[in-house]
């Protein structure tokens, strides 16, 4: 198992590295800046939509292994989001304080990507088990935000649009099936109580 | 203050036509860019056609206020491979790789309006009554990145002079093509745009000695995905004011309809004009990224009202309240 984590690890970091590779041959094009706030920001909706998938692909596959991917991939989803709020900073606002403030009270877009990333900190600070355990059933009630930051980093993505929305759409409909399949688990766990009488044992 | 020189040339000194066509006979002459005539045509590596060089007057530090800047040229691979062309797709990179499909001889452009001499005019009678000067601008983009651009093209009040306006000739208005068989783009079912691409202009604006129309960059023919063959620039406006592969130029008595504004009408407007004091709603304009911006050398500048044109062109929106009309 540890070698499949050290995989999925290494893995995880073939972005980075491919960007990394892209930036020094030169491929990201005249506004380098831009093509990484672009491309921090695709991976990062990408790894929060894995770590997103990973309890309905478990029950699908039955493969129950997949759960202790979770984390890491939701740290790295974290991880490439950061990146995303450090190039904004260095590239499009210039570090400027000034400046960050005004876009960050005038932007909707921006306001909605910075509180997503504001809200991912506390779930990546509690990923571990000592906090799990410390906090017990609050855990799992914190980490329901993971929800509300998938919607607000969809949201972020369709209100940058101005040319081609098909594929902020694409990973808004995929945000979307992710979620209903929870809301339709939940329903599959209350239906036995509404009268499915004829196989209780009562 | 008044550019007077490109505005007040009289009749008596423009080209006659068949000098024109047999200009290559008076090589030699002080004014023709040497260079141009040794470059032979130039072909992309992706099965695109080939660029022929051109002739004209070359922009430099004596040429009238606002035609030459002495800033860094932005490189030809980057002009020619990073452009907003929707109607190859919506990519960065789309039109350089698309946009060979398109065919752009024989070409015409339909004159219609608020003239004497309205018609379907081929390009090539068009461009003969008219002669080519670069011209080296800045090109600034709605999304915050510029260029500097040597453009190779004339003065579009040259063009217009040949239609004969009417005194209701108010405003002029610019249609790209629509040919969706050759423009891949235009067959795209999540688009923002509906085609075909038009934009506009006042009269007065087009009638400026900054206003061009451009038939080539760099010295040879402009490449498909910069708008072939006939484009316009306006440097003191958005990038997205300099419609490309002009088809239809119409004379019109009030403010025509332009795409950006259709599409969201309170984040572009008909003027366009650069101003770093009016943010667009989604972000600010208060700088740009001065391309090719790299890694370490972001390039980041800030924005200059009317993209540095102030001197040339301010007097056009005197008493205008700038954040309305926008």
């Amino acid at each position: 198992m540890v070698i499949r984590k050290v995989l999925v690890f290494i893995l995880c970091l073939v972005p980075l590295c491919l960007l990394i590779y892209q930036i020094a041959a030169g491929q990201l094009g005249p506004d380098v800046g831009k093509a990484l706030v672009l491309a921090t920001g695709i991976w990062a909706l990408r790894f929060l939509l894995l770590a997103l998938a990973v309890t309905p692909l478990r029950q699908v596959t039955r493969i129950h292994e997949l759960a202790q991917l979770r984390r890491m991939i939701g740290l790295y989803a974290w991880f490439y989001a950061s990146l995303h709020f450090l190039v904004v900073l260095t590239y499009l606002l210039g570090w400027s304080w000034t400046i960050f403030i005004e876009e960050f009270s005038e932007r909707p877009y921006m306001t909605l990507g910075i509180t997503a990333w504001v809200l991912m900190v506390p779930l990546g600070l509690t990923s571990n088990r000592w906090a799990q355990r410390r906090m017990g059933r609050r855990w799992k009630s914190l980490h329901k935000a993971v929800y509300l930051i998938g919607v607000l980093a969809c949201a972020h993505f369709i209100w940058l649009i101005r040319s081609d929305y098909a594929e902020a759409l694409t990973y808004s409909l995929i945000l979307t099936v992710l979620l209903l399949v929870r809301v339709g688990a939940k329903y599959k766990r209350a239906l036995p109580r509404i009268g499915r009488g004829s196989h209780d044992s009562a | 203050m008044l550019i007077q020189k490109a505005a007040d040339i009289p009749s008596s000194e423009i080209t006659p036509e068949s000098v024109y066509l047999k200009r290559r006979q008076f090589i030699g002459g002080s004014l023709l860019s040497s260079a141009a005539l040794a470059l032979s045509p130039v072909t992309f590596a992706s099965a695109q056609k080939e660029l022929t060089a051109l002739q004209y007057t070359k922009a430099t530090g004596d040429s009238p206020s606002g035609f030459y800047t002495s800033e860094a040229l932005t490189p030809f691979q980057d002009v020619t491979h990073y452009n907003n062309f929707y109607e190859f797709g919506t990519g960065k990179t789309d039109p350089g790789e698309s946009a060979h499909t398109l065919t752009t001889d024989p070409w015409s452009v339909t004159v219609e309006g608020a003239v004497d001499k309205p018609g379907k005019y081929n390009l090539e009678d068009l461009l003969s009554k008219v002669n080519l000067e670069e011209r080296v601008y800045r090109l600034r983009c709605v999304e915050a990145w510029s260029m500097v651009i040597p453009w190779v093209g004339f003065p579009l009040a040259d063009l217009i002079k040949q239609f004969k306006p009417t005194s209701s000739a108010k405003y002029i208005q610019f249609e790209t093509l629509y040919r969706p068989d050759e423009m891949s783009g235009q067959r795209s079912r999540t688009s923002t745009i509906e085609w075909p691409y038009v934009e506009g202009l006042r009269m007065d604006e087009a009638m400026h000695p900054l206003t061009i129309m451009a038939v080539g960059l760099y010295g040879r023919q402009l490449p498909n995905q910069n708008g072939a063959p006939l484009r316009l620039v306006v440097p003191w406006k958005y990038g997205f004011k300099s419609i490309k592969s002009i088809v239809k130029i119409r004379f019109l008595n009030a403010m025509p309809a332009t795409s950006w504004n259709r599409i969201q009408s309170k984040e572009y407007g008909f003027y366009a004009n650069v101003n770093p004091d009016v943010d667009h709603p989604r972000w600010s304009q208060k700088s740009e990224r001065r391309l090719p911006s790299t890694f370490f050398s972001p390039n980041r500048i800030l924005t200059e009202p009317f993209n540095g044109y102030g001197e040339q062109v301010a007097s056009l929106y005197k008493g205008m309240d700038l954040h309305r009309y926008y």
